[in-house]
């Protein structure tokens, strides 16, 4: 019976119901979409550094190296010499060096040039390593050969067997095709990571395109670096070799608090975005009381009618209560659905343009925190109006309407 | 063996404040008594006191004094909870305006008279409505029934939780002649196949002239007459 009196009194004013809802799901949807893609956003980032410790290039900011090298973003910094990276690569606690070569593309693809131990049971993720998939193969050194990530892959619909001319720069220009044709041996096994979003070339495929400088053949754009398991030491003996000592090369490390270091770049943006969605919450706690104090205002004689016939004062408080509860409940439900319309969008910019692996719905303790203050603010919005209700005198309300 | 009575009132005062301050009396009811079944008439014009009474004899309002008791329970002095129990369980009420609740369905509004004593039962309500002759109409919502058939429903409503007493208070202020006189009879009708005890406040004379006994409040009541008691 309860039920059935807050159905028929939702019913009664379902206008301003379902405005209080949508404010309901609006600010819950806000304040989750604002709070989960801030603190996954940036895990997913962290993740994505392939399991990378640092990266070293030339002279230069050190977020501008780990973009280029690590998320395929921005422009190299400069050149590192072969000599270089043969020097960090012999290192005894550098477990991995891998060299990268950017400056090419295919149609805004960005061609990566690389060597052979990138596909030499590399780990980008702990337990995940680099791999083609079945049906092609690894490219083969000396030979114009690609092996394309998957996103790319699909976006550029080809297929096992397909050629193509590389164009000049990392922005796509018409008029900058090489005349160098490449074709494609495999399609790298998706890993959601920006790896899955560039073509992957020999090296000495990149570097010695028609056009190139003759005298950088042999030279990279960075070198991605793993330290052995236990050289803990090795991040800070490296940081004061290159980056306080040197003046020629960066070492962007560690990659994790670079990354930190870009998001807090936004705070102001999300401390803005934070407080609107906050601001919106407690609109919508003001649109549960109106809604509510209304719905009980306009039938304070149906009230008045329970208690003649023998519903206690709790009873209508209970009733009242369980209509700013429902709103709630419904708005939160709304606005989960909200979160995950706002989550996907930002999943599938995060995956397509960034090729970083973005999860709404790892746990996040905002996903229970977030529906449970705002229930708690739809109850509270329908103290006042629970509280009239009990106070409510029979007799006044039942007096004949003329 | 002696049946307790339907009702008992003894001694009963009630007085409001005064918008000029103090108190105005407004009821000093010696005496009235109902058997169990018994059915009575209460007359009284308009701003006598007959809904105050009422409500007095309901629990919804507290007297200033005196003493009243339903089915053998004593209602004043009973706390409200004491109170709204005691309505739930043992009184029926009808309104002048009927009191349905727009939004629910006749059978809805007749399980609202159950719902706070026996428990909201179908089977129950549904009798209820059989009882009325409205049993088709179970799904309708009032502002789909007449007039006349909205009555139907609040006597349903009242009966449906077989009270001791049925309080009807102006039954038929909002019906015609013959829908007035229809109504009284399945009033009646229906209280005495419960077994319920009735008192009907009215002023109009056609309901009084169905009741073999009435009760005159402006003789009952020895308050000093007012202009007009709201």
């Amino acid at each position: 019976m309860l039920f059935l009196l807050i159905r028929r009194g939702l019913r009664q004013h379902l206008v301003s119901t379902a405005v209080a809802v949508l404010l309901v799901a609006l600010g819950l949807g806000l304040v989750i979409s604002v709070w989960v893609v801030r603190t996954e956003a940036e895990q997913s980032f962290t993740r994505s550094a392939s399991g990378f410790d640092a990266v070293l290039g030339a002279r230069g900011s050190k977020l501008q190296l780990v973009l280029n090298a690590l998320f395929h973003q921005e422009v190299s910094p400069g050149n590192v010499t072969a000599e270089d990276f043969k020097d960090i690569k012999n290192l005894p606690f550098v477990d991995r060096a891998i060299p990268i070569v950017v400056g090419d593309n295919f149609r805004g693809v960005r061609l990566v040039g690389t060597n052979a131990d990138f596909f030499e049971n590399l780990e980008y993720a702990p337990g995940h390593v680099y791999s083609v998939e079945p049906g092609g193969r690894a490219f083969k050194i000396g030979e114009k050969e690609a092996v394309v990530g998957s996103l790319a892959f699909h976006q550029l619909g080809w297929s096992i067997g397909t050629t193509f001319h590389p164009f000049h720069g990392l922005d796509y220009d018409v008029n900058a095709q090489h005349s160098e044709i490449f074709k494609v041996v495999g399609v790298l096994a998706p890993t959601n990571t920006p790896a899955d979003r560039v073509i992957w070339v020999p090296m000495e495929g990149v570097q010695t395109l028609g056009g190139h400088d003759p005298s950088t053949f042999t030279e990279m754009s960075a070198v991605l670096i793993r330290f052995k398991p236990g050289a803990k030491a090795a991040g800070l003996m490296l940081d004061t070799r290159y980056n306080r000592q040197g003046r020629r090369l960066t070492l962007a490390w560690p990659v994790a608090a670079i990354l930190s270091d870009l998001f807090s770049k936004f705070d102001w943006f999300e401390r803005a975005l934070q407080a609107l969605a906050y601001l919106v919450a407690v609109v919508a706690g003001a649109s549960v009381f109106s809604s509510v104090y209304s719905s009980m205002s306009a039938r304070k004689r149906d009230l008045a009618i329970l208690r003649a016939l023998g519903a206690h004062r709790g009873f209508l408080t209970a009733a009242v209560l369980g209509e700013s509860a429902c709103i709630g409940i419904l708005g939160c439900a709304l606005g989960f659905g909200l979160f995950g319309l706002i989550a996907s969008l930002v999943q599938e910019i995060l995956r397509t343009r960034i090729g970083v692996l973005f999860d709404p719905w790892a746990w996040n303790p905002i996903m229970v925190w977030g529906p449970g203050l705002m229930l708690a603010l739809s109850i509270a919005a329908g103290a006042i109006p629970a509280w009239r209700a009990y106070r409510l005198s029979v007799a006044d309300g039942l007096s004949p309407l003329s | 063996m002696e049946q307790t009575p339907a009702l008992v009132v003894r001694d009963l005062l009630k007085s409001f404040p005064s918008p000029a301050g103090g108190r105005v009396e407004v009821l000093r009811i010696p005496s009235i008594r109902l058997e169990a079944g018994q059915q009575v008439a209460l007359r009284g014009e308009s701003g006598l006191g007959k809904t105050t009474l009422l409500h007095i004899i309901s629990g919804i309002l507290e007297p200033d004094s005196g003493f009243v008791s339903v089915g053998g329970s004593q209602v004043t002095g009973l706390p409200e909870s004491g109170r709204d129990r005691l309505r739930a369980e043992r009184l029926g009420y009808v309104f002048q305006t009927f009191n349905l609740l727009q939004g629910l369905s006749a059978l809805e509004n007749v399980k609202l008279g159950l719902a706070f004593g026996r428990g909201a039962d179908t089977k129950a309500a549904m009798a209820a409505l059989d009882r009325v002759g409205l049993a088709g109409r179970a799904h309708h919502l009032p502002r789909q029934l007449s007039t006349g058939q909205q009555q139907r429903v609040a006597v349903a409503r009242a009966l449906a939780n077989r009270p001791c007493l049925i309080l009807a208070d102006e039954p038929t202020g909002n019906l015609d002649g013959p829908r007035s006189r229809e109504v009284i009879k399945l009033l009646r009708d229906s209280a005495a196949a419960v077994g319920s005890a009735l008192l009907v406040a009215s002023h109009d004379p056609e309901v009084l002239g169905n009741f073999e006994e009435i009760i005159d409040l402006a003789v009952l009541n020895q308050a000093p007459p007012q202009e007009e008691v709201v």
